[in-house]
């Protein structure tokens, strides 16, 4: 739990700052103006910088897991999701990964039993709440244009409308609000109470945890009990959007709140294991057709080795070979 | 191999999707509404700050009291009595739909289904004007 | 040498983690979880830096002293080499899926060996010498400093993992612990940091031609004991072409199938098969070697080995070459040698002179698995096979490491066993095609000192072949791998001693009926079939 504990004082100390920021001494424009930009560039370049810094690195094999049946002769069923030798099938399983979590949808879990036997059970709990904490996050992302777009497009209106279709509560309790809190608890408890998880965790595990649930729960306090004023929210909203920004007065201090924390994690996230985002794009062993013996795959460093030629092998092993029998190149 | 292009490609996707709001307002930002009333009240249910952030909330609770419970009396805040009635109470001052709720709701992206029951007062006006033929 | 532990005592196994955090945990190494470091001589044959004696039991492992820089070096220049160091050390999320994965994780409960650790040991360097986050968070961002105990850590686990992938299946960012392991053993490589039982094979193949370092003449008198044999079982004598310019097939298969038992037994079934369909083919005494350990070594000493083979198959003039049953060489088949080696435009397209298949999978490579090429000629009916005379067999298919997950070789030898043996059984679903385990003994562990690990990490292995064992009475765990042929067995003999590990091409043999044979009362080891033992006297 030690590990824990830093980043949860840490979130304490975010929660905090805003607070005495702009409830105690005002700094409206610093925290509604100076901070956003600056962690919008910070996450934009450093979004940026991180994958080109990667793409600076060449791929020098193509290096493929393959999950499932080669393409090899006509009447053995090639899995091409799973083994892609097109691009058109790579787009496939990549679309699998990062949409459905593929890879995590096959998780196990050995046990052992008397006997002595091993067995496995599948486990999809992880999977499950991962792709619903990830759905959710995506789609609350996605509302949220409401505020930075006027009129607001169509597509917005729809995905909040289907969001929030139930119509419990005013103003009505959208669906992926719960979702990202039940899923992102859940994954926070599988990190403390499984012995493996809780063991191999980092601090910077839990920090983004902590934070996410911070930014969730002020964003949820924000709409359901402690109201702010939405039609100044956006105004503020539209005037960074328009780079004329301007602050109305009385928007509660739980939305810089909000705001703040979602700064921090934006602030954070390009020097973090938050790239994956960006990483799950890049990853050779998914990424990349498994058509190495169809199609030559160059490497740009195909580094030059000292080699042992035949020739120097022949002249090495010669008598024997000829007291052998061996054919050689050169009799003597 | 580098894959230049494609991550370039992805990159410029990236780039799309966080800039969208940037994009969309290309440098001015719409103005927020101004709202028309008709005031014949000096003062709302509540003071302003609670009418604009929580209106939804105390229609609600309006809704649950009259038309559940039957009571039509709120006290507000500074112990003044107001009779329960979105026509009767709400409406008397803010009787332009179009220049007043749907302004803002419009501009917060929100659909609250008052409407789908209550006439609006223009509606009014024009279910009236059809009443006469039966 | 360590005793191994009793069978007993190994499945005593806690998975619980140790109370202390990993980054605390004192270093246990002890005779039977280790691997004898590189001899000297061996080191500088190789060109390899920083050759002298030393033991990892020792407290001083004689490292250069600028080792610090050497190391920091090799990190940089592997990051700008690499996308997948860099990738791979950023995007992790410890989401734990990998966790129990792991072979010598089941088998050992050592923290360490969950793939997400292994790869944290590096991470953690990473990090804190390479990232500004690291250097500011220290151990609040999983960063900490570069140590001699880092060091020994690495040498420790990096040669603890048999870079089979399975981790990377279940990674939701496929994040492929061989590939960290991989450049881990490079990184430690320039403090001459290596294993003997890695190392000298890599000399020997090199300088001699295959890893066994069997001579060229030794080699010729092995082959004519095969022919022998052969002779002795089918009443058939064949011939084998070796150097033979002009031919239409180079034949090349790892030095573990003509060394030693069982291994020996699938080589006598390809020279069977070849003699069968008269296929034109070669071998070399120079390209002596399918296998190739510089994969676990670097990916320089792999292409030294790798070259060979294009070399020898342009010297000699074929059209195509054929690989026998071997796992990790495929790997390098499949997804290293056209890239390190290639174009192999002095080659054609395979094309199986028996059937006519062009094998189009291969176009660019031109090199064929030999389970690809029987099952084509199974397909079109150019064997004849009694698989009856596998009978008294219950065969199970162990699905080796590197043919499933780095190439997707799943249905072709189910395919050719299914023809030849009549009783086959699938291992638990989760134990077999890209979930399958690791023999325990893969990337250059498979070595006497190592036992105790090597038997801790075939655990998972062994138990499901226990498991059909008692439902089906399963006698015969087929492979397609030399190092599987000899690390099963020693597996089996330990874990389940009432089966035998087989190749599969010695099915082959043992159900081909050869044109001019003699009534078959032995298969190839010599042993009686039953229900033919009396055949002869009919």
């Amino acid at each position: 739990m030690d590990r824990a504990a830093l980043p949860f004082v840490a979130v304490i100390a975010l929660v905090i700052t805003p607070l005495i920021g702009v409830g105690a001494i005002s700094l409206h424009y610093l925290f509604g103006v100076i901070v956003p930009y600056v962690a919008a560039l910070i996450f934009f370049a450093g979004f940026i910088m991180k994958v080109v810094n990667w793409g600076t690195s060449p791929v020098p094999f193509r290096i493929p897991t393959t999950c499932g049946q080669q393409k090899s002769l006509p009447w053995f069923k090639h899995s091409k999701l799973e083994n892609p030798v097109t691009g058109i099938q790579v787009i496939g399983r990549m679309f699998l990964e990062v949409v459905f979590f593929r890879s995590l949808f096959r998780n196990l879990k050995p046990e052992i039993r008397g006997g002595p036997r091993i067995v496995y059970g599948p486990t999809k709990w992880l999977w499950f709440f991962a792709l619903m904490f990830h759905w959710c996050f995506f789609i609350i992302f996605f509302r949220h244009l409401r505020l930075f777009t006027e009129p607001v497009p169509g597509v917005v209106t729809f995905v909040d409308r289907i969001d929030s279709m139930f119509q419990i509560c005013i103003p009505p309790i959208y669906l992926t609000d719960l979702g990202l809190l039940l899923g992102i608890t859940c994954l926070f408890l599988r990190r403390v109470i499984v012995p493996q998880v809780r063991y191999l965790s980092l601090p910077s595990d839990y920090f983004p945890l902590f934070l996410i649930i911070g930014i969730a729960v002020t964003g949820m306090l924000m709409r359901y009990v402690i109201r702010v004023d939405i039609i100044k929210v956006k105004e503020l909203a539209l005037s960074l959007a328009a780079f004329s920004p301007k602050v109305p007065q009385g928007i509660g201090v739980i939305f810089y709140t909000h705001l703040f924390l979602v700064c921090v994690l934006a602030m954070y996230f390009p020097f973090s294991k938050l790239m994956h985002l960006g990483g799950v794009f890049m990853s050779p062993t998914r990424n990349l057709a498994n058509n190495n013996r169809i199609v030559r795959h160059i490497n740009p460093w195909n580094p030059k080795v000292k080699l042992h030629p035949y020739e120097e092998w022949e002249d090495e092993f010669r008598d024997k070979l000829l007291d052998a029998g061996i054919p050689v190149e050169k009799k003597g | 191999m580098y894959d230049s292009g494609k991550i370039i490609a992805g990159l410029v996707i990236f780039a799309g999707l966080f800039t969208v709001p940037f994009i969309m307002n290309r440098g001015t930002a719409a103005p927020p509404p101004k709202l028309k009333i008709v005031s014949k009240a000096k003062a709302c249910v509540e003071d302003t700050h609670y009418m604009r952030t929580s209106h939804m909330k105390l229609l609600n609770e309006w809704r649950d009291d009259a038309l559940r419970d039957g009571h039509r009396l709120y006290i507000n805040n500074k112990g003044k009595k107001i009779h329960i009635g979105l026509q009767i109470t709400c409406l008397k001052c803010h009787s332009d739909k179009a220049d007043f709720c749907d302004k803002c709701h419009a501009y917060a992206d929100v659909r609250p289904y008052c409407w789908d029951c209550h006439f609006s007062p223009e509606g009014r006006k024009k279910w009236a004007s059809t009443e006469g033929h039966f | 040498m360590a005793k191994t532990p009793s069978p007993q005592e190994l499945w005593n196994i806690d998975h619980k983690p140790p109370k202390k955090w990993w980054m605390d945990l004192p270093l246990n190494i002890r005779p039977g979880n280790f691997s004898y470091p590189a001899k000297p001589q061996i080191l500088k044959e190789l060109d390899m830096p920083n050759p002298r004696p030393w033991s990892p039991l020792d407290e001083d492992w004689k490292l250069p002293p600028n080792w610090k820089e050497i190391v920091l070096e090799g990190i940089r220049e592997r990051l700008d080499k690499f996308r997948t160091f860099k990738v791979f050390m950023d995007i992790c999320v410890r989401c734990g899926a990998c966790a129990d994965k792991c072979h010598f994780f089941i088998g050992s409960g050592d923290p360490r060996n969950m793939p997400v650790l292994r790869a944290e040991l590096l991470r953690s360097i990473y990090r804190g010498e390479f990232t500004k986050a690291g250097k500011l968070l220290g151990r609040f961002g999983g960063a900490r400093e570069l140590t001699v105990d880092v060091i020994k850590e690495w040498f420790h686990y990096f040669y603890q993992c048999t870079e089979c992938r399975r981790c990377s299946v279940f990674c939701p960012y496929g994040i492929d612990t061989a590939e960290i392991t991989m450049l881990g053993r490079e990184i430690l490589n320039l403090l001459g940091l290596n294993i003997n039982w890695i190392m000298e094979p890599v000399r020997n193949c090199f300088k001699i031609g295959n890893h066994l370092g069997i001579q060229p003449h030794s080699l010729k008198d092995m082959v004519d004991f095969f022919i022998d044999d052969i002779e002795e079982v089918t009443g058939v004598r064949i011939e084998v072409p070796f150097m033979k310019k002009g031919a239409e097939v180079l034949f090349v298969t790892p030095s573990g199938d003509y060394f030693a038992d069982p291994g020996t037994y699938t080589f006598m079934g390809y020279l069977m098969l070849f003699h069968e369909i008269g296929l034109d083919y070669t071998m070399s005494y120079y390209a002596a070697e399918g296998g190739n350990f510089g994969l676990f070594s670097s990916n320089e000493n792999m292409k030294r080995l790798n070259a060979k083979i294009y070399a020898e198959a342009k010297r000699l003039g074929v059209k195509w070459i054929l690989g026998g049953e071997c796992g990790h060489m495929w790997r390098v088949i499949n997804q290293f040698m056209d890239t390190m080696n290639g174009p192999a435009d002095f080659l054609e397209v395979p094309k199986s002179p028996i059937t006519g298949t062009v094998f189009e999978n291969a176009r660019s490579t031109k090199m064929v698995h030999i389970t690809e090429f029987t099952s084509d000629l199974i397909k079109h009916g150019k064997l004849n096979l009694d698989p009856s005379r596998n009978d008294h067999l219950k065969v199970t298919f162990h699905d080796s490491c590197n043919p499933v997950r780095a190439m997707g070789l799943l249905e072709e030898p189910r395919y050719v066993i299914k023809n030849v043996c009549n009783n086959f059984y699938e291992m638990p679903e989760d134990t077999i095609r890209e979930k399958t385990f690791c023999c325990g003994s893969g990337s250059g562990l498979n070595n006497d000192e190592f036992m105790e690990m090597r038997m801790r990490g075939g655990l998972p292995r062994a138990n499901a072949v226990q498991y059909v064992h008692d439902k089906h009475d399963v006698n015969t765990l087929a492979c397609i791998c030399a190092i599987d042929r000899a690390a099963l067995t020693t597996l089996m003999n330990y874990w389940v001693p009432d089966v035998t590990v087989y190749g599969v091409h010695e099915l082959v043999a043992n159900a081909l009926v050869m044109k001019g044979e003699k009534k078959r009362t032995t298969d190839l080891r010599q042993m009686p079939i039953p229900g033919m033992e009396d055949a002869e006297d009919v």
